[in-house]
């Protein structure tokens, strides 16, 4: 692997009630994280391929990972989205080039589909930083049910030379959603939109 | 139908001249517009919810305008946009989702023909919680230049019958975009995606 990766976390999330309404079956979002070091940190570097291919190399393992967790096949996950958060001697860009040149295709490889674009948010930050995950129907972007965000954190990153990178998946939208829009099934998942 | 209490309001403008790279010759400016209003259904589950986004309408055009206002006053300036919404512990994430009808009214009516999804995410929270709004161009989701967030939170916020409504608005791609993808001067500008 190019990414030299310090640790990897998992979180699960599953919701039984909410408001004293039974959930059932729970609402389940998963995501998966990555430590690694950012080769860049500390000084400007025009050319950010490498990060890019670091970027595909995490969007297979962290969304192979999230499935897993949520105990399903990809195909049946609901929702994604992405985010990363930089250490302080690294910027902005050094997250987009992680999420958004290559990471996508191995996270559709492994979903099935993916028409939608995948929600993303970037930020640069301290040890323990939350990364709030913009979460998205993953074949049409406009089903209301399932707008929707985890958030994360882990305690020890980023260091001031590393970036945390994860991915979300879910396998349903909120656990009691009343406020309209299109449904789930009432898309067509062509356009990535409806 | 229930009113809109307003507790406050809070207005975040960020001017950002470079990362650690050339300095940019017109800085990115990101705005945040909040609002603390009463959760009118707090502390019990209430099945019809919706008629709230109505009432939520005038609140979301005011808070389009005021950034629109806080980053210089020419909503042709404004190329990415999102919205996020943090629910007191009495609440559930549906109320978030209340936001997403008159968040996205209220910066479509302000810059006029705004093509592309609003990027979203939401959560409950305490007072204090942080939220990473998601941002992406305004016409077109998939510019990879526009993809971007901006932490937003107020301290006293939300308390446990409230509710922290967001909308974000920037002036341009990340300071040192450089990875990529489709550019804004590439877009059709039809389908809100590319």
């Amino acid at each position: 692997m190019k990414a030299k990766i310090r640790k990897l976390i998992t979180f699960v999330e599953e919701t039984r009630t909410e408001m004293n309404q039974t959930i059932d079956p729970p609402t389940r979002r998963a995501a998966a994280a990555a430590v690694i070091e950012n080769p860049f940190a500390g000084r400007y570097v025009e050319d950010l391929t490498e990060l890019m291919e670091i970027g595909e190399e995490l969007g297979a393992l962290l969304t192979e990972r999230a499935v897993a967790a949520l105990g399903v096949a990809g195909p049946a996950a609901e929702s994604y989205g992405k985010a990363a958060a930089v250490g302080e001697d690294g910027e902005l860009e050094h997250a987009a080039a992680v999420l958004h040149p290559k990471l996508g295709t191995p996270v559709r490889k492994v979903l099935g589909k993916g028409a939608a674009l995948i929600p993303s948010s970037k930020k640069r930050g301290g040890l323990g930083v939350p990364l709030d995950i913009p979460l998205g129907h993953k074949d049409a972007a406009f089903v209301r049910s399932h707008f929707d965000g985890m958030e994360i954190r882990v305690g020890d990153a980023p260091r001031t030379n590393e970036i945390l990178v994860a991915i979300a998946v879910t396998d349903s939208g909120r656990p009691l959603p009343r406020v309209g829009g299109l449904m789930k099934d009432q898309i067509k998942g062509e356009d990535g939109l409806r | 139908m229930s009113k809109v209490e307003v507790r406050k309001r809070v207005t975040i403008v960020e001017e950002i001249f470079h990362e650690g790279g050339p300095v940019a010759a017109n800085p990115l400016c990101r705005a945040a517009a909040l609002a603390v209003i009463r959760n009118p259904f707090a502390g019990k589950y209430v099945e019809e919810i919706a008629g709230f986004m109505d009432d939520l309408k005038p609140l979301g055009l005011e808070m389009a305008k005021s950034l629109v206002a806080a980053l210089g006053g020419d909503a042709k300036r404004i190329e990415g946009y999102g919205k996020g919404a943090i629910v007191g512990a009495a609440g559930e994430l549906e109320h978030g989702a209340l936001w997403h009808v008159p968040g996205g009214y209220g910066m479509r009516e302000t810059l006029g023909n705004a093509k592309a999804i609003v990027a979203s995410t939401k959560k409950v929270g305490g007072p204090g919680t942080r939220l990473d709004v998601p941002v992406t161009h305004i016409n077109a989701s998939y510019v990879r230049s526009h993809f971007d967030a901006m932490e937003v939170g107020i301290v006293d916020a939300p308390r446990a019958d409230e509710l922290l409504l967001a909308l974000v608005m920037t002036t341009g791609p990340r300071v040192h975009a450089r990875v990529g993808g489709l550019r804004a001067s590439e877009i059709k500008g039809e389908d809100g995606l590319r």
